[in-house]
């Protein structure tokens, strides 16, 4: 037990330094750019017409405190840690005078729903494949399959998606490609309502799938390759155990490992490949958000979001990192 | 020399990579003999099917799509091949020195690569690219792509500096009064450099993969043509609706040409370093 309390120290201080190192680069990258939001927002303000040089200084002071940008660097950089510790990123441009942090409650749960499942499906099935590939060398479908999916894995999510819509939108017209449920439904559990959201959720979070299949099935594959030929498995074979056993327990279990870490490293590039997508499906997660606040120079909303994915993706590697020990006995014992 | 040719001639994921690659290759050659200036619209009649005259059609904006194509080409690889080199050196450098030291300092230097790794790397980007905006230029893109990834690589590089830090050869380096970084550079840099072949594959793709992304948002400069930003306008005029089917297949088809030849050459440079695989190639 002392030896899993010093990981989880370990971890959760890795957790907090992550954490600390994302939300400062983002506001050091936002408060060194060349464009001041404030300035930019003015401009926007009195390009309509001829305005009051009074009521434009009054306009930036209550600008300025909005986006916390008054004081001294050390000032803003605590005011905007306060800021992301409530929560509170200011209110949207785009949809004035809604707060980000309720522009971007909505869509989080999207994102971290069509993420969740989408890495989990894809982990499972390319560690199950991989592993069953690296075991028995010689079938032929294995093989088939593992060409398969890895010419998919090198391909940008965009161009999967892009062919996903021409052929189940165009092509083969089954599934919906545009948004995250009908729109003239009400919100809740209904069955209506949620198969809707998982016949939506279908095509985005199968394109994922096909992205991410290649990674797992190509490092599974070579793991279970190299095991199989270690003493244990030798002697295991020797010994008589049997073929499911011998699988599951001697050889996929101990491939698992490395996996699990892998899980967490990459956690933060399947993210990168959640925005395409949502961008591609017209879904209403974070990532559209994120590119809708860009077009739109919703300056709070982009740096809300940009954070807010930092935390989210830093929490998620930490819950893996709690659940390790699980399935290393060797961390418990430290 | 004769390694290529005997994997040209025994790995068939190489040939066809090799194919692949050398198909792209002669497109970025052509782009040089273009016959009018790539960023100029309206040259051509516009919106023609693939012809003998225009042999990947014309877009909506009066451009040749294959002179288009020729120098997305090139511009998105330099793109990439920036970014390799780049995040390369930092990979290289940071991986051999945490590992040849090892210890404490190891430890702290890979705490910082493995947080820098847990940092989602598009949305910083994008809210580079938000905060820049005008400003922004490929050059600045590309290095800064670069600073976002090298963490996995120089992970993989300090593993195997780790493993010759305790031979004998570094001993006798350091006894026989080698600096630090000539050993590092002229002893331990050789043994590297498979991997480091191998990573700067997976590297292009991903940078490449990137450039792709952030052109086909239009969040890059949309007058230069890269692979991206032929996407990008073909959605801005709705090429799909419109039936110009053209424009939007031959960026497709050719990037995805692109990463099959790049991933497919990975692959088997891959196998050739790892003597287990190409055993089993052999039946042993």
């Amino acid at each position: 037990m002392h030896g899993f309390l010093i990981y989880l120290m370990k971890r959760f201080g890795q957790f907090l330094f992550v954490v600390f190192t994302g939300v400062t680069l983002s506001f050091l990258i936002a408060h060194f750019s060349p464009v001041d939001p404030i300035e930019q927002t003015v401009s926007l303000l009195t390009s309509f017409g001829n305005t009051d040089p009074r009521s434009v200084e009054l306009l930036r002071e209550s600008l300025r405190e909005l986006y916390g940008t008054g004081g001294s660097l050390l000032d803003q950089y605590f005011t905007f840690w306060g800021r992301v510790l409530t929560g509170d990123f200011g209110p949207s441009l785009s949809a004035f005078p809604t707060p980000v942090s309720t522009v971007i409650g909505r869509a989080l749960p999207w994102t971290v729903g069509l993420l969740t499942l989408a890495t989990l499906f894809s982990w499972t099935l390319g560690n199950l494949f991989g592993a069953l590939a690296g075991y028995f060398r010689d079938n032929r479908p294995l093989k088939v399959l593992g060409v398969f999916v890895m010419s998919m894995q090198p391909i940008p999510t965009y161009i999967v998606g892009l062919s996903m819509i021409i052929v189940f939108g165009y092509l083969w017209p089954v599934l919906p490609i545009s948004g995250g449920a009908q729109l003239n439904l009400e919100p809740g559990f209904t069955w209506e309502y949620v198969s809707s959201v998982i016949v939506h959720g279908t095509l985005p979070a199968l394109t994922l799938v096909c992205v991410g299949l290649g990674g797992w099935f190509i490092s599974m594959r070579s793991l279970v390759s190299n095991i199989v030929t270690e003493d244990h498995v030798v002697y295991a074979e020797l010994a008589g155990v049997p073929g499911r056993t011998m699988f599951s327990q001697y050889v996929a279990r101990n491939a698992m490992l490395p996996q699990v870490t892998g899980l967490a490293l990459t956690l933060g590039h399947v993210f990168g490949g959640a925005v395409i997508v949502e961008f591609v499906f017209n879904y209403p997660g974070m990532g559209k958000l994120l590119v809708a606040g860009i077009y739109a120079g919703d300056y709070s909303l982009v740096l809300g979001v940009t954070t807010i994915a930092i935390i989210a993706v830093a929490t998620a590697v930490f819950i893996i990192d709690v659940l390790y020990p699980l399935i290393d006995p060797r961390v418990k014992l430290g | 020399m004769k390694i290529l040719i005997d994997l040209l001639r025994y790995n068939r994921e190489f040939l066809v990579g090799a194919i692949f690659l050398a198909v792209i290759l002669a497109l970025v050659v052509a782009s040089f003999f273009a016959p009018y200036d790539e960023m100029m619209t309206y040259v051509v009649i516009p919106d023609m099917p693939p012809s003998a005259e225009y042999w990947l059609g014309t877009n909506s904006r009066g451009q040749d799509l294959f002179w288009q194509l020729a120098a997305s080409m090139r511009n998105t690889l330099m793109f990439g091949v920036v970014v390799a080199l780049v995040s390369r050196v930092i990979a290289i450098t940071v991986g051999l020195v945490s590992g040849y030291l090892g210890g404490r300092v190891d430890q702290v230097i890979m705490a910082i690569n493995d947080t820098l790794n847990a940092l989602p790397n598009i949305p910083i980007l994008l809210l580079l690219v938000f905060v820049l905006r005008d400003q922004m230029s490929w050059p600045i893109l590309a290095v800064t792509a670069a600073l976002l990834g090298w963490q996995h690589d120089s992970r993989l590089i300090r593993s195997v500096a780790l493993s010759l830090r305790n031979r004998e050869f570094t001993r006798q380096a350091v006894f026989s009064g080698m600096r630090t970084g000539k050993i590092l550079f002229r002893e331990h840099l050789p043994y590297v450099m498979p991997i480091v072949f191998y990573t700067t594959m997976n590297n292009l793709i991903w940078a490449i993969g990137l450039e792709v992304t952030l052109s086909i948002l239009g969040f890059s400069d949309i007058n230069r043509p890269t692979i991206g930003g032929m996407i990008y306008w073909a959605n801005a005029h709705s090429a799909m609706v419109a039936g110009i089917w053209w424009w939007i297949a031959v960026p497709m088809v050719f990037v995805v040409i692109l990463f099959l030849g790049l991933f497919m050459l990975a692959m088997s440079v891959n196998e050739y370093i790892d003597p287990r695989s190409r055993l089993a190639r052999m039946g042993a």
